[in-house]
């Protein structure tokens, strides 16, 4: 298919602010800024960016434990990102979830979640929601090849293919589940032939090409859209960073993750732009210097943020919080 | 005032609601083509097709799907089939309901109620009598629910479907066929609110559920021994009216808690440990605690009496501490 110009770099600059914000990320925790877990979407941005590509504002996602990437892609605020990263009263859940809970209910972002596979049935009930609704809204669903082995994912696909509900379900194989190779995890080698189990289309793509995801997911999209029910695209890719920042890595050899640095989605999406004269070098130049700006004003933002009043530890359990002794 | 079954009373509010509300819709396991397996939804069978519908045997996805649902703007009504089938699918609820709305901030309205059985019933064993409401009281994020009569399972279902904020109510199988007075108006109950059912002065039993109705045979029973005793049912554990059960044991001085659940580390002990931290200078005697023996249930039937509580371990208590 032929795109232009401008819907191209645009997926370019989401992949290169995604990759920013977790290069500082990753930066932050080191320098031991940032407390708690942080997990990293480096060498996976093609996913969330092409796949996302294809929702409307009133779209829905749920997302997972490494879900940066879905944020920014659906169009987080990145100021309010990271200021909960820094547990600041200012970040998306005022510093009550932090990097594993992000979440933005008017943009359509149901959550990052914290339990694999957690997310799945929460997308599938949002589904539901829809179809009650009479609606022609969509939800896509994220998760790893760690959440494929729940019991959640089962029982979700199932429940989506019976009730014919709008849902994408978007896995991403990024071939390890925390320390766990998938190959040692999973029996067959396409996670997608398990939607042949629920009777649902299912189909396996590289998920390090911003293009395909696209093209995939759009034909997927157009589908539920239409009352055609769910689907399932596993989306290979290589998980280059740790399972968290901070991860010893003793379950891989380092030649591996170098291996893999030379099919990562940004290069690879870079070498097709050039090749075509869509990106020269001054465009890269300006798209890199764009992001990192507003990442580093988003640390300034995030610093210069009040951290949460204590009290407020016991706000937002309920909505009328007066009267009930927590 | 007409009587109607917990049952009927049930199917009411829900009927109700839904024909105020098109947000509302309700599904479960065995609940549009049957009704239920105790006849919960019995009144409810060819109301609303596409608003009441049967699911598979998928509890994860069942509680799960209802947090999507409300995250959309619905406002699911899910059976749990049986409480112990809570356990099947608990991440939903205890590590997504219970706390998406508090780990994001307070975004979103959580408006969903999870209702369905619990209890014992006719040698059902251990896996299908279980009473498990306080761990969703020991959990934070959820509102518990759990009444005792017609009247009350009325009211606070319609109440809990007017809730911003997820609600589970637990209904004893042996209540859903007992009759009593249902006004034909509208009404709600608030939540956090106990019923004073009996007025006494000696001592003060606090319980909900079936044994609301073992304590009040009790206490016509203690009557007999010159014992006046107050009897408090709850209604709802989250929140749980604290002030009328310190009020209570202020005049009476003396607490007694009944609960069908388990007895080590059931709700008694919480409410025990609030009035002794609270109103220790009023109380003349230790606090004792009425529970289920800590095994599960047996399935023979003096085997489940021996281990669930009546009326009787009910009077045992109350003269235990009047001793």
């Amino acid at each position: 298919m032929e795109y232009s110009k401008d819907f191209l770099l645009n997926l370019y600059s989401t992949m290169v602010l995604i990759r920013n914000f977790e290069l500082m990320a990753e930066k932050l925790f080191l320098e031991g800024e940032l407390p708690g877990f942080i997990h990293l979407y480096i060498g996976e941005e093609a996913i969330a960016t092409g796949a996302i590509a294809n929702l409307r504002k009133d779209d829905f996602i749920t997302s997972t434990h490494r879900g940066h990437g879905h944020m920014i892609a659906k169009g987080a605020d990145i100021n309010r990102m990271m200021a909960e990263l820094y547990g600041k009263e200012t970040g998306y859940c005022k510093g009550k979830g932090g990097s594993m809970h992000i979440a933005d209910f008017s943009l359509g972002v149901l959550g990052a979640n914290g339990v694999v596979g957690g997310g799945l049935p929460i997308a599938v009930g949002a589904g539901l929601g829809i179809k009650m609704k009479k609606s022609d809204q969509i939800v896509v669903a994220f998760f790893g090849d760690g959440a494929s082995n729940t019991g959640a994912f089962h029982e979700s696909l199932n429940f989506a293919a019976i009730y014919k509900l709008p849902v994408i379900f978007v896995l991403e194989n990024n071939m390890f589940a925390s320390t766990a190779s998938t190959r040692e995890t999973t029996a067959i080698e396409n996670i997608s032939d398990r939607a042949v189990a629920y009777g649902i289309p299912g189909i396996t793509i590289d998920g390090n090409d911003v293009i395909a995801v696209y093209e995939t997911t759009q034909e997927m999209v157009k589908r539920a859209r239409n009352s055609g029910g769910p689907s399932l695209i596993e989306t290979k890719t290589y998980r280059i960073k740790g399972h968290f920042v901070g991860d010893p890595e003793l379950y891989r050899n380092k030649k591996e993750v170098e291996e893999f640095w030379l099919n990562e989605p940004i290069k690879k999406f870079e070498k097709r732009l050039e090749r075509e004269k869509i990106l020269n070098g001054t465009e890269k130049k300006n798209i890199w210097e764009s992001a990192q700006k507003k990442i580093k004003e988003a640390v300034i933002f995030a610093k210069e943020s009040p951290i949460p009043d204590g009290k407020d530890a016991l706000t937002d359990l309920f909505i009328h919080d007066s009267g009930y002794d927590y | 005032m007409r009587e109607i079954t917990f049952a009927e009373a049930l199917g009411e509010a829900i009927l109700e609601e839904m024909e105020k509300d098109p947000a509302i819709f309700t599904y479960g396991e065995d609940i549009a083509k049957q009704g239920g397996i105790f006849g919960a939804y019995k009144s409810l069978l060819g109301k609303f097709p596409d608003r009441i519908f049967d699911t598979p045997i998928s509890e994860e996805v069942i509680y799960g799907s209802a947090l999507g649902a409300a995250l959309v703007g619905m406002k699911p009504i899910v059976e749990f089939h049986f409480a112990d089938f809570l356990f099947t699918g608990i991440q939903s609820i205890t590590l997504q309901i219970e706390k998406i709305r508090y780990m994001t901030g307070g975004q979103g309205k959580l408006h969903l109620l999870l209702r369905g059985p619990d209890g014992i019933s006719n040698s059902a064993a251990a896996q299908h009598s279980e009473c498990i409401e306080t761990i969703f009281m020991h959990v934070p994020g959820i509102k518990v629910i759990i009444p005792s009569t017609p009247y009350d399972v009325k009211g606070l279902i319609k109440k809990a479907l007017q809730e911003d904020d997820p609600v589970i109510c637990f209904e004893h199988k042996m209540l859903y066929r007992i009759k009593g007075p249902v006004p034909e108006e509208d009404y709600t109950i608030p939540f956090g609110i106990a019923e004073v059912k009996r007025e006494g002065n000696d001592v003060t039993v606090v319980t909900i559920s079936r044994m609301v109705h073992e304590s009040l045979k009790a206490a016509e029973e203690l009557k007999n021994d010159g014992i006046s005793a107050e009897i408090i049912d709850l209604r709802t554990l989250v929140p749980w009216d604290k002030k009328t059960v310190i009020e209570s044991v202020k005049k009476t001085n003396h607490l007694v808690v009944a609960h069908e659940t388990w007895k080590r580390a059931g709700w008694g002990a919480e409410i025990t440990s609030v009035v002794q931290e609270e109103a220790f200078d009023y109380l003349d005697a230790p606090i004792i605690r009425v529970g289920a023996k800590n095994v599960p249930m047996p399935f023979a039937a003096n085997l489940q009496d021996f281990v669930t509580p009546n009326y009787k371990d009910v009077i045992e208590a109350v003269k235990q501490i009047l001793r």
